[in-house]
């Protein structure tokens, strides 16, 4: 047992610290920290570096442009991304679709789509969720016909996360409605430029547009595009669900998190004294704090565990109700720490190039909004009341 | 980064599961329990001799151990066994102090107290300390012929069995001072040395112990005058890991009695398990284990590191498996119903014990407050350190 780095990780650890402070634009780290929005150059360029560095992919098997990295190293490096303030690495083609290719994709496919990832040349979305297949996502009705050389596709997705910037889509579809729901699905890829396409805005609670709606009519995708084989698609969807889970137990983010309300809570002041002299807020600080210590070495338990570099299974589910609990805990500290000043809300403060003035506390603009978007994070990717019945299933054997 | 023991290690785990769970069964634990002596000192010596003891030394002792990871493994098979021979008040606690601060003739005493030929009782806490290592308010006067105890100390473990007893008394300084506590080496049998002997709800003997004019030799004293927080800093500090790898090993079992009860225990025709409400409670309390198990980790790990770092991580992990203990407990007893009830059922001894575990050593609020101030600490150094 060593839960210290060893020596070679921790050069690995000060190389990434330095190339960060080289290559990640100041304006951009400002713009994450502020949480002032970004727009699909600031994510494409992010990609871009990443890539021509070589460190993208870095989960990926080498032979593909994978970097060879172990575990714990991938985990460094999302720390370190973390900590330095570094934008999202979007991860519908780079970390959902990718190992999905990689697994199940044919020689074709994989020549295709897996460089146009890297090179940034495709955006994918992901057509999972359906208006009536939310956590029962087997039920789903969006419907693929074989017709010759061609599949027809009608019904509709939602919840497209950043589908306003993609040209292309990972979908779910059903080609048959023979035995249980989950034996007639099958995993197509679509190019959101075919007619028939139609994709519209969903505005969320806190004035954000992150997500969308889909809505395929009659929309002829060629057959070369089913990933695997017709009506296994659940197998897929499954393994893809792991992969999208482990990223999100966000470890880096409640990190951070913790930092900056440590920070808030030093400088804010309540009737004479800091906020975190406060004994009541100072026991729920120390709380998150324990609870994300803890969290750490259990994350680090279940990376080193997949050694083999797979995706962990019924563990990510763990980790992922555990990581955005606390996550969430912290929000809500953050939002508390300002008091009334996490009511006002001014759009402007979260564009790009705004200098003020702020209402109140600078680091108070955006934590009701950022708040309320991080109710979220409990609910995608399988909400964790899913979580809970995978762990009931897999671990417990319930 | 590496999470598995050594092998020398795992062979000791191993050998100790196997041992607690096949040659100690619960009857005959609950019969010891109920002794005049409240643990079974034919089965102490058979753990002494499987090396028990010497694991949670190092070899400066005689032992083979001693570090953080060792006394984890350990604690955890004691608690899956439910045992409640005085590993913890005897070699840990009181042996520690002898190992830390003790004289060359003392710690002839701590070779006995490893082989297990003789047992100590470390008498530290008091009524109205509220978990505060310095707030002792037991006092020893110096003449120059010896010196003077007067006192008395709370819910002290395996006291009346013990062969001596390692007290800490105030010889300086006011109540709550750091400065001024000194630990003394005392015969159980000395002359004014009351012992009110009683049973506890979690197995096993403590008792209330007094001190009126008690009279000891200079050489009682073990360590420097005046100078004993920084050694029960120390010792406690081990204690603390012991009790919160006791109360993993204790979770673990648990869990898994609770598991299986509800995959067997059928109404309305089929096994409760199926019953969403109770596999999410269930999923709940396997992600509350599994946090503790790494708290247990961070603190065994810091153990053998002094410092700030070493003292937040193990109040972290008693804040941990209080908080996780109290809901394990709790759920399964309430997910077992009625049978959990029962003195006949395995589960209530293992809940008592990990509820009162949370008693020992400082319990969760104590442990709260005292990582917050460490925390301030640590901020106040990294300031001092920039400036």
């Amino acid at each position: 047992m060593d839960l210290n780095y060893s020596a070679k990780e921790l050069a690995f650890q000060a190389e990434l610290r330095q190339w960060l402070a080289e290559n990640l634009p100041a304006e951009l780290a400002h713009k994450v920290k502020h949480e002032q929005n970004l727009t699909k150059a600031d994510m494409q360029g992010w990609h871009d570096t990443l890539n021509s560095r070589g460190w993208l992919a870095n989960h990926w098997p080498e032979e593909y442009g994978g970097t060879g990295w172990t575990p714990i190293e991938r985990h460094i490096f999302e720390e370190e991304c973390c900590l330095a303030y570094a934008p999202r690495i979007v991860p519908f083609g780079l970390s959902m679709l990718g190992p999905v290719l990689i697994k199940y994709g044919n020689a074709a496919q994989k020549a295709h789509w897996l460089p146009r990832i890297l090179d940034g040349s495709d955006w994918w979305c992901q057509g999972y969720s359906e208006p009536g297949a939310g956590s029962d996502l087997a039920s789903l009705k969006c419907r693929a016909v074989r017709d010759g050389d061609h599949y027809m596709v009608n019904g509709q997705k939602t919840w497209t996360t950043l589908g306003q910037y993609a040209n292309m889509i990972f979908m779910l579809v059903r080609t048959s409605n023979e035995g249980k729901p989950q034996e007639g699905i099958s995993f197509l890829l679509i190019d959101m430029n075919t007619p028939g396409v139609e994709l519209r805005p969903i505005h969320l609670l806190e004035g954000t547009h992150e997500v969308n709606e889909v809505f395929f009519t009659d929309v002829k995708v060629p057959v070369e595009n089913l990933v695997g084989e017709e009506n296994k698609g659940w197998t897929y969807a499954k393994y893809l669900l792991t992969y999208e889970r482990t990223n999100i137990a966000g470890i880096g983010f409640s990190m951070v998190g913790l930092a900056e309300l440590k920070e808030i809570a030093a400088k804010t002041r309540r009737a004479g004294r800091a906020l975190d002299q406060d004994p009541l807020f100072a026991a729920r600080m120390a709380r998150a704090e324990i609870d994300l210590e803890n969290a750490k070495i259990t994350n680090l338990r279940v990376v080193s565990a997949a050694a083999g570099g797979g995706a962990p299974g019924a563990e990510s589910s763990m980790l992922k109700i555990k990581g955005t609990e606390i996550r969430q805990e912290l929000d809500s500290l953050k939002r508390q720490a300002v008091g009334r000043y996490a009511v006002p809300f001014v759009p402007e403060a979260f564009e790009p190039g705004f200098n003020g003035p702020y209402v109140g506390p600078e680091h108070a603009a955006p934590l009701a909004r950022h708040y309320f978007n991080n109710r979220k994070i409990s609910i995608f990717g399988g909400s964790n009341e899913i979580q809970k019945n995978i762990i009931s299933k897999m671990i417990l054997g319930l | 980064m590496d999470f598995k023991h050594t092998e020398e290690r795992q062979m000791l785990a191993d050998t100790l599961t196997r041992y607690v769970m096949q040659d100690y069964p619960l009857a005959a634990r609950l019969k010891a329990a109920a002794s005049q002596t409240g643990y079974d000192a034919a089965k102490y010596a058979e753990l002494a001799e499987l090396g028990v003891i010497s694991a949670l030394f190092g070899e400066d002792f005689g032992g083979f151990g001693g570090g953080g990871f060792d006394l984890a493994v350990v604690f955890e098979a004691i608690g899956r066994g439910l045992i409640l021979e005085p590993l913890l008040q005897s070699a840990v606690l009181a042996g520690g102090v002898l190992a830390e601060a003790g004289s060359p003739e003392q710690q002839t005493r701590l070779e006995q107290v490893i082989s297990g030929e003789t047992t100590a009782s470390l008498a530290h806490f008091e009524a109205n300390d509220g978990g505060e290592t310095e707030w002792i308010e037991s006092r020893a006067v110096q003449s120059t012929t010896g010196w003077q105890l007067n006192g008395a100390k709370a819910v002290v473990r395996n006291a009346a069995t013990a062969d001596f007893l390692v007290v800490s008394a105030r010889s300086k300084g006011k109540i709550g001072d750091a400065d001024g506590i000194s630990l003394f080496l005392v015969p159980r049998e000395t002359t004014g040395l009351g012992l009110r002997d009683y049973q506890t709800i979690d197995g096993g003997r403590a008792a209330e112990v007094t001190f009126e004019d008690v009279k000891l030799p200079l050489d009682a004293l073990i360590g420097v005058d005046g100078k004993a927080t920084g050694v029960l800093r120390e010792v406690l500090g081990r204690g603390l890991l012991c009790l919160s790898a006791e109360a993993l090993g204790i979770m673990d079992v648990i869990k898994d009695m609770t598991i299986e009860y509800l995959q067997t225990r059928n109404q309305f025709g089929m096994p409760i398990g199926k019953f969403q409400a109770l596999q999410h409670r269930m999923a709940e309390m396997l992600l509350e284990v599994e946090q503790a198990r790494s708290a247990v980790i961070r603190a065994a790990f810091h153990l053998d590191r002094r410092g700030l770092a070493r003292e937040r991580a193990l109040s972290a992990a008693k804040v941990t498996i209080g908080r996780v203990g109290t809901l394990v407990a709790e759920e399964a007893i309430q997910l077992h119903g009625g049978i959990g009830m029962t003195w006949e059922h395995a589960l209530g001894h293992y809940a008592k014990r990990l509820v009162m575990i949370g008693h020992q050593l400082g319990d969760e609020d104590f442990h709260l407050s005292r990582f917050i101030r460490l925390g301030r600490e640590e901020a106040e150094e990294a300031t001092g350190a920039e400036a």
